[in-house]
């Protein structure tokens, strides 16, 4: 496998997980939506395998395959037992209609690639094209949180938006530290059994996981 | 005649105009003679300018002459060049296709109403179409659009017995003056910065283009101008007064501002943006695509949605009018970042449209015409079944449906072709941003072309097929011969224009050569005449000859084969599902047909449905009565234009007070007046 | 002699290719259809049959049906006929390639389809109109999509004729393009639509409310109707010949080669039957939709689009 060869697959990759991010955006069943993220997951961890084989940097395999046993595996299960714990109406609910945050999409895509110019003009990585793709990803991931109104699917949204930062980290810099990566993912782990629990818990206050339910919280003037 | 100059041929038309003005009155105790005469000289007139423009076109040259009248210090200047000549074709060409046409369809007012007015002011407004486009001074540019304006507007309300024809043109006229300030403010501003503003002479349009403006001022002037012509061209938002103003009139008159009129204005700007300012920024160009593009999605998505014939047609000229001007912004973007060749191919295509347009559209509002004159009728509810007996407008009025539709081989296809080739090659921009931008308005453009197919299957398809849908029947006649024969004329040039582009590309590319330095003819078709390849051979191609002749070769093989054979034709009675008898109000209309439009575009419209049941007393199972109720509303009418209208509603309240019918108090203000002012003095 | 007798016998071999091969494509697609469903087909040979049954039967017509209706489908055949001299199907040089780059080939389809919205609203019945309605609402959404796509495949190739597009892919090395990729997807979502396949349309019902294309022809009979089926298999046929030559042009026959002639035939062939199984694949799988969620439909075909395009000046 050459480097030009890897250069195209990665952008192969990048392309994938941009799809996938407007897949999220477009999915209405949280089941679907579950796995459209453990296949971003998964392409996440092979885009970051074949960084590190065509950059020589080997710390990078550890962190390809931390990031698919976590986030192929391990999240999709944990949201997957919490769905189906918890009976979540299986259609997700969105604030704006589809077609309409596809173009919104469209133009945050546009919108990070003129963002990313300068740093593109300055880096000579091979992945340097794929940091718009990282950018975009995040600010959909951010999107999603915002159009839907489930609290399941903000946190697929906010996992998703990891997801994109994780990325863009392997294309600007060949990946974060090890130990930063390790901190994070754990960090990750952790957020999900804490969402959990909230889960839980506001759902035996409200007796709702719609978030419109929060509404209540303000002071009554 | 051709030992005339191209200019003395213009003005000898413009001249023939105004006498025929002139001499109208006279004859007004004979209709029929003065209709004969006045729209013979006039057509005479017309082919004259024709002969003009082309010349002018075809020399390639610049003619000017100074008329020692008008203002002390302020004469008239003259100019004439390739592209004042192309728009003097355009102008003239229709102008004497719907002046035959006029013959016919002028003469059915005889007996109702004077048509001394319609003859008067028809005249004087193809005098000052043309006048604009030979005037070459800020001065006489104003002069003359006010003429095309104002004698367009009693054209407007000439069947002014009724108040919504009234206040339809009364609409126009006031828009047409917002934009006129707007124009001469611009006008102001660039005489302002050129030499020779103190005696005058900044005013000229030569003076203007040797001056030198700072990039700001530039800009101002450029977009005052932009958005005054752009009242006058009908662009999104300001293109109320065009869905009021159009149907109101005669038919004839429609055609005609509806053709060419508007194209005065893109003139307009093509004048101002290419050859009196010469910095340009591809912002300008940008603000100008954006403009075109919404007015092409919305000018088509609002003609979906009519049901009157002529307002149809006016909203789908919004469209053509934003496809022009996203050719004419494309242009301004290549030519700011110095691409020539590229920026004269985007002009060339916006060119070619204004013609296609003058074409189609006319021949569409003259069939609507003969349409409103076989049927008395301009709601396509009431109609159907049509091209049973009209046999001649049915063919006609098809051929401009086709072309409108940009469908190959007729014109309109070859200049949304070349629009969507300039499209393509605007990866070639240096900018990033603007590479990722653009294609997405290529979407636009094909949106509206898929869409304006839609609505023109919709207009014929509920016009002219199926069954008759009004309530009586009504006698339905032909048009005359004269309305024919412009029709006939139109239709022509409409199939001439299609399948011809290189000729016309080859006589048209003097004018990118004198705006942009840049000539795509050399390209366009290097490999001869039957094949137009804008750039280059392998990077598209497109020959609409042999299209054409290979559809005809088929259609007649086929045709032939199958008609050697003896298997029977017979005709039946509709297939009714076994129900009983299919009745007229069964079929689908113009309301049902643009259904899917209303539901997926319908959050861009202030749409009412409403559906009443009229239960029967008896049988409550059984609705026998459904009455069905729909309202759709301009949404950009109350953003834009109801503030404003309540606010001068107010303010007119307000200052109404001070009118009381006393002559007192009247005297009393004048005093009052005269003695604040000797104060202040 | 030869040089002069070669471009008119390439271009009545691509021709009559395309005449002959689209009905067993056709053909190919309900056999494949009748094994997945567990019945016994009629064979590939079977649209043949059906359409010269047409052809010798008697035309009847609607009493008030006009000279639109009689020429609607002369000429829609007449404008799928001229599509297909123009594709490059078994060869890249095919002297009436250049009459017209792939835009003015969607125009052809869609002078056909124009034609057809006419004679369904020709006759005055409650299923034309609808046809046509329904029939130009999923063109118009179909349309920005189709062009995003064009758009994306002329980024990669410079060019937007097909004979040339199939050249420049051939003769350069392979490349993974993701731009290609979802131009291809769209392309693919678009072709579906635009030939009233599943799940945008069912070609094979006469259910009457779930109906686009057959209710336009509702009204057709006898030799009309035979061209109108013809010219219909045409289109799916040329429509996937526009797809090989975007997309997989490998095996087509070079300028000036004659002897790739055979293999181009064969390779054919092969892609043709695999789309024969994409197809079945698709249709089993996926039910039809309903008509109003055609616009999402289209609107992730859009999306794709936009994506390659966004993806090649991003990615590549």
């Amino acid at each position: 496998m050459n480097v030009s060869f890897a250069a195209q697959l990665n952008s192969v990759l990048a392309a994938l997980i941009l799809l996938t991010a407007f897949g999220l955006l477009a999915q209405r069943r949280i089941y679907g939506l579950l796995h459209i993220f453990a296949l971003q997951g998964f392409f996440l961890s092979v885009s970051t395998a074949v960084v590190g084989y065509s950059a020589g940097l080997h710390h990078l395999y550890i962190s390809a395959l931390l990031t698919l046993t976590l986030k192929v595996i391990v999240l999709p299960y944990i949201l997957y037992v919490l769905i189906h714990r918890l009976r979540i109406h299986k259609e997700v609910e969105e604030v704006v209609n589809i077609p309409t945050t596809m173009l919104i999409g469209i133009a945050l895509v546009i919108y990070s690639y003129h963002l990313t110019a300068p740093i593109r003009e300055l880096s000579d990585f091979i992945t340097r094209s794929t940091l718009a793709v990282a950018l975009a990803t995040v600010m959909l991931g951010l999107l999603m949180m915002i159009i839907r109104k489930k609290a399941v699917t903000q946190i697929i949204g906010f996992l998703a938006l990891e997801n994109g930062l994780f990325f863009a980290a392997t294309s600007a810099t060949y990946g974060m530290p090890l130990v930063v990566e390790l901190g994070v993912a754990l960090d990750i782990l952790i957020a999900a059994f804490i969402f959990g629990i909230f889960f839980f818990q506001i759902r035996t206050t409200f007796d709702t996981l719609d978030l419109k339910a929060m509404e209540k919280l303000k002071e009554e003037e | 005649m051709l030992t005339q100059s191209p200019l003395e041929l213009a003005i000898a038309a413009i001249l023939i105009l105004l006498a025929t003005a002139a001499i109208a009155p006279v004859l007004s105790r004979r209709q029929n003679l003065l209709i004969s005469f006045s729209f013979i000289t006039s057509a005479v007139a017309s082919l004259i300018a024709v002969f003009a423009g082309y010349a002018a076109v075809t020399g390639g040259g610049v003619e000017s002459l100074v008329l020692p009248i008008g203002l002390p210090d302020l004469p008239f200047y003259l100019r004439f060049d390739p592209l004042s000549g192309f728009f003097v074709t355009i102008v003239a060409l229709l102008g004497f296709m719907v002046s035959i046409y006029s013959i016919g369809y002028v003469k059915a007012f005889v007996g109702h109403r004077s048509v001394t007015r319609l003859v008067v002011f028809y005249c004087l407004f193809m005098a000052g179409m043309l006048l604009v486009l030979l005037s070459d001074d800020a001065y006489f540019f104003m002069v003359s659009w006010e003429l095309m304006a104002v004698s367009s507007y009693f054209l407007v309300c000439f069947e002014d017995d009724q108040a919504q024809n009234r206040r339809a043109a009364f609409l126009y006229l006031l828009i047409a003056h917002i934009g006129a300030v707007l124009i001469l403010l611009s006008f102001g501003l660039m005489a302002g910065f050129a030499k020779g503003f103190e005696n005058f002479s900044g005013y000229t349009f030569s003076a203007m283009r040797d001056s030198h403006i700072p990039e700001g001022w530039a800009a101002v002037a450029f977009f005052m101008a932009f958005f005054g012509f752009a009242a006058k061209a009908g662009v999104v938002p300001l293109h109320a007064w065009l869905p009021e103003a159009h149907p109101v009139a005669p038919s004839n008159v429609s055609a005609l501002m509806s053709g060419v009129m508007l194209k005065t204005a893109v003139y307009g700007i093509i004048r101002v943006g290419f050859d009196l300012l010469h910095s340009s920024d591809w912002r300008w160009g940008g603000v100008v695509l954006i403009f075109g593009l919404v007015s092409a999605v919305m000018g088509i998505l609002y003609a979906l949605l009519q049901n009157d014939l002529k307002r149809l047609l006016a909203y789908s000229s919004v469209e053509n009018i934003g496809i022009i001007l996203v050719c004419v912004g494309l242009a301004m973007i290549f030519k700011s970042f110095g691409m020539g060749l590229l920026a004269s191919l985007a002009l060339m295509a916006g060119l070619y449209h204004c013609l296609n347009h003058a074409m189609f559209k006319g021949l569409l509002f003259m069939g609507a015409g003969a349409v409103l004159h076989a049927t008395h009728e301009r709601n396509m509810e009431g109609m159907g079944g049509l091209v049973h007996k009209l046999k001649w407008t049915a063919p006609l009025f098809l051929v401009g449906c086709l072309s409108i539709s940009g469908l190959p081989p007729f014109n309109g296809f070859v200049s949304e072709w070349l629009t969507f080739q300039s499209f393509l090659l605007s990866p070639a921009l240096p900018s990033p941003l603007l590479n990722l931008l653009i294609p997405l308005g290529a979407a636009l453009v094909a949106l509206t072309g898929a869409l304006a197919a839609r609505c023109f299957i919709k207009v014929y398809g509920v016009t002219f097929l199926g069954h008759w849908r009004g309530e009586h029947d009504t006698v339905v006649h032909e048009a005359p011969w004269p309305m024919r024969i412009g029709m006939l004329l139109a239709a022509a040039s409409c199939l001439a224009l299609g399948i011809f582009p290189t000729f016309v590309i080859g006589w048209l590319d003097i004018i990118p050569e004198t705006l942009l330095a840049a000539k795509i003819s050399t390209s366009a078709s290097a490999s001869g005449w039957l094949w137009l390849t804008p750039v280059a051979a392998e990077r598209a191609s497109y020959s609409a000859p042999i299209i054409f002749i290979g559809i005809l070769v088929i259609f007649a093989t086929v045709y032939l084969v199958f008609h050697s054979r003896t298997t029977s034709v017979r005709r039946a009675p509709l297939w009714d599902c076994g129900f009983g008898k299919i009745t007229n109000r069964m079929q689908y209309n113009s309301t049902s047909f643009s259904m899917p439009t209303r539901r997926i575009y319908g959050f861009l419209f202030n749409i009412k449905e409403t559906v009443k049941y009229g239960s029967n007393q008896y049988l409550p199972m059984l609705n026998n009565r459904i009455l069905y109720h729909l309202r759709v509303r301009d949404r950009l009418w109350q953003m834009c234009y109801q503030p404003f209208s309540d606010a001068s509603f107010w303010l007119a309240r307000r200052v109404g007070k001070l009118q009381h019918g006393r002559i007192q108090i009247y005297l009393l203000y004048s005093f009052l007046t005269l003695i604040v002012l000797l104060v202040f003095s | 002699m030869t040089k002069d007798i070669y471009p008119i016998l390439i271009e009545s071999l691509q021709v009559v290719t395309v005449l002959v091969a689209s009905p067993l494509l056709v053909g190919w697609i309900r056999v494949l259809k009748c094994w997945s469903q567990g019945r016994s087909s009629a064979g590939v040979f079977q649209p043949f049959r059906d359409i010269s049954k047409l052809f010798i039967k008697e035309t009847v017509l609607a009493e008030n049906a006009s000279w639109i209706f009689r020429a609607t489908p002369y000429i829609v055949f007449g404008a799928t006929v001229m599509a297909g001299a123009i594709i490059p199907v078994i060869s890249v040089d095919l002297p009436l390639s250049a009459t017209a780059d792939i835009i003015a080939l969607v125009a052809l389809f869609a002078i056909a389809r124009f034609f057809l919205a006419l004679a369904g609203m020709d006759i005055g019945t409650a299923f034309g109109g609808m046809g046509s309605s329904r029939e130009m609402m999923v063109s118009s959404l179909a349309e920005p999509a189709m062009l995003m796509s064009i758009f994306t495949v002329s980024l990669v190739n410079s060019s937007t004729s097909l004979s040339q597009m199939a050249l420049v892919l051939t003769s350069n090395p392979i490349v993974l393009r993701p731009s290609l990729a979802f131009a291809l997807l769209a392309f693919v979502l678009i072709a579906l639509a635009e030939n009233g396949r599943i799940p945008v349309d069912n070609p094979a019902t006469h259910l009457e409310l779930t109906m686009i294309h057959e209710a336009m022809i509702l009204e057709y009979s006898g030799r009309h109707l035979a061209l109108l089926e013809w010219a219909n298999m045409m289109k799916l046929f040329l429509f996937a010949a526009i797809g090989i030559a975007c997309f997989f042009p490998w095996g087509i026959a070079l300028k000036d080669n004659i002897g790739m002639l055979p293999a181009a035939f064969i390779l054919l062939a092969f892609k043709l039957a695999l789309i024969g199984v994409f197809i079945v694949v698709a249709e089993t799988v996926l039910a039809k939709m309903r008509i109003f969620r055609v616009p999402e439909f289209l609107g992730s075909a859009f999306l794709f689009a936009t994506l390659g395009m966004l993806s090649y000046f991003i990615l590549e």
